[in-house]
């Protein structure tokens, strides 16, 4: 079953007071997410990937086209206060910047306890609702005795990205946007974050999109790849057809460009 | 023989504050040799960006070399560099003899002076003809795929990727023999990432550098272009290798997480999976005792955590500080 359907998403930024110049973000858009299915957004920067994961997460208004999720059209049938915290309940973002997510003033786990509060059957009392973000954080492999009481400088930057996930773990969200959430993390933690949003996704069916510009990570974690370019999706389908036969020029000249581990670039 | 450009022995820079010192490169020593490209790889805090300020003499304040000696071969002898006094530095060694290629051109460029003002000041600063230097400015340029025109402009007006092109071709005017290029190509997108690679191996073949020092995180750009790779972890060189062995087969544990963790599209990699080194890199003002990789270390011993392991041959053409692969363990 479609958990999320994208159809025909358009986003026209307007500039300027006299002169209005019109750019096109995003074109045209369509594509389908399924229950407990990963796929990627990839494109460089400017192609209209994370403007595509902000209309979804519902933070800008589409120009046109619909974004159905769970049945509902999301920018219009989500009509009261209720439904809308249904939906932020339901579908759950994960950024690149793990140090622009948390407020400095505030110990990191205020997060997790406004994902408490955000819970339809919150706990009876302080202390369970206590318990559950411990068991959220021994989850993602934190010790909740290193970072409960602490603030935000005081953790490093891929612990900051797991408490994002412990988050998870607590609302238990049909989806999951997560807009380059190891961009900015060392290489060998990144794969620690990975396998985490992989087991979400085996526990809870979870689904997830990941929006980057890194097509190894994209072929590495997805079921499903769409390249973004200027806007619109030139080129779509499993992993192994994206990477291995591209039919269009822009996918093309992207696989050969990236370095690989196994093979040389040709004419260097 | 390969014939040895650089030697660097035991060198310690550490930044020196009031109260503690960053051990940011603590004794490394190696050679560069004449033609070839050294790519030195890590994660960020390892010390990389220290190593490219030692190798091209940048130590001020609060970088200061403790100990070691960096030597340099010019005009066919070789000159202690690190013993040079700065203004030495600046009219002997830099532009002439090493350059460097930061990681964002954006930043080198001051962006209310044209692109030719930075070739006159080379000129001055090396009491060269203003005329001829630009003259041979603008055939660089078109060398490395950019309109000699663009000379005339503001850097704003260029894109990132030709930017990083023009501060190479400025770099590089004068044929030094030493390129250091610290991380130049993380800030552009792949397809302009690809177009540098191109230039840089260009310059090379042509003989306008002789040597190439490429400092990244990204070890498939490396492997791209480099003969040997050096890997440092918290200030230490753990392994030095050529290409192709360090692919078949990475000796030191630190090495093969950080292969483990390289995310490239290619099959193999979707089969192999993907690796993760528990824990941070160690704080380089108070780094762990023994080898400093021992916290993270799969494979620990006892011995790991008393002694530090030397960089030794383990192979020919490997050199490895790690205890797993030494008679002293037993």
């Amino acid at each position: 079953m479609s958990r999320l359907v994208v159809e025909n998403l358009t986003k026209i930024f307007t500039l300027g007071f006299f002169s209005r110049r019109r750019i096109e973000a995003v074109k045209n858009v369509s594509f389908e997410v399924k229950e407990g299915e990963i796929v990627s957004l990839v494109g460089e920067s400017g192609s209209g990937k994370t403007t595509t994961a902000k209309m979804i997460l519902r933070l800008i208004h589409p120009t046109g086209g619909r974004i159905i999720f769970e049945g509902k059209d999301i920018w219009k049938e989500l009509k009261d206060h209720e439904s809308i915290k249904e939906f932020r309940r339901k579908v759950h973002a994960i950024f690149q910047d793990p140090f622009a997510s948390y407020n400095p003033f505030y110990p990191v786990e205020r997060t997790l306890w406004q994902a408490v509060n955000l819970l339809e059957k919150k706990p009876s009392n302080k202390k369970e609702a206590l318990e559950l973000i411990k068991e959220s954080l021994v989850r993602v492999g934190i010790d909740p005795k290193d970072i409960l009481g602490k603030y935000p400088h005081q953790i490093s930057g891929g612990q900051k990205q797991r408490i994002m996930i412990a988050r998870c773990w607590i609302l238990r969200p049909l989806l999951i946007v997560a807009d380059e959430p190891t961009s900015m993390i060392d290489a060998s933690s990144r794969g620690g974050i990975i396998q985490l949003l992989e087991e979400l996704r085996e526990e809870q069916g979870t689904s997830i999109i990941f929006i980057t510009h890194d097509l190894g990570l994209a072929y590495y974690v997805s079921d499903n790849i769409f390249v973004m370019k200027d806007g619109e999706i030139v080129e779509r389908g499993h992993p192994d057809k994206v990477v291995l036969e591209p039919t269009h020029e822009y996918s093309k000249l992207l696989v050969d460009s990236i370095p690989k581990l196994y093979r040389k670039l040709e004419g260097l | 023989m390969e014939q040895v450009l650089m030697r660097i022995e035991n060198a310690k820079a550490y930044y020196k504050l009031e109260k503690i010192s960053v051990r940011a490169v603590d004794g490394v020593s190696f050679e560069i040799f004449e033609d070839e490209v050294i790519g030195v790889v890590g994660e960020s805090g390892c010390g990389k960006t220290t190593l490219s300020n030692l190798i091209s003499m940048n130590i001020s304040k609060p970088l200061t070399l403790v100990e070691g000696k960096v030597f340099m071969k010019i005009n066919g002898n070789f000159e202690e560099i690190s013993s040079m006094s700065r203004e030495e530095v600046k009219k002997k060694l830099w532009g002439k003899e090493i350059t460097i290629v930061p990681q964002s051109a954006m930043n080198a460029l001051m962006p209310t002076i044209r692109m030719a003002k930075y070739v006159e000041h080379l000129a001055q600063s090396h009491e060269l003809n203003e005329r001829e230097l630009l003259q041979k400015a603008e055939k660089r340029f078109e060398e490395v795929g950019l309109n000699p025109l663009w000379l005339k402009r503001y850097p704003f007006e260029l894109s990132g990727g030709m930017r990083q092109r023009a501060v190479i071709a400025i770099a590089t005017i004068l044929n030094p023999k030493l390129l250091i290029a610290d991380e130049p190509t993380s800030a552009l997108d792949v397809v302009n990432q690809k177009v540098f690679l191109k230039v840089l191996m260009q310059l090379k073949r042509m003989g306008v550098v002789r040597s190439i020092i490429f400092i990244t995180h990204d070890i498939a750009t490396v492997r791209q272009i480099a003969d040997r790779m050096i890997v440092m972890y918290a200030g230490k060189i753990v392994e030095i290798s050529t290409m192709e062995k360090i692919l078949q087969r990475p000796f030191h544990p630190y090495t093969q997480g950080l292969f483990n963790s390289v995310l490239t599209p290619e099959p193999e990699i979707r089969k192999r999976g993907i690796g993760v080194i528990p824990g941070a890199p160690p704080n380089l003002i108070n780094p762990p005792n023994g080898c400093r990789f021992h916290p993270r270390c799969p494979h620990v011993m006892e011995l790991c955590k008393e002694r530090e392991p030397k960089l030794r041959e383990v192979e020919e053409g490997s050199k490895v500080a790690c205890f797993l692969y030494s008679e002293e363990r037993t």
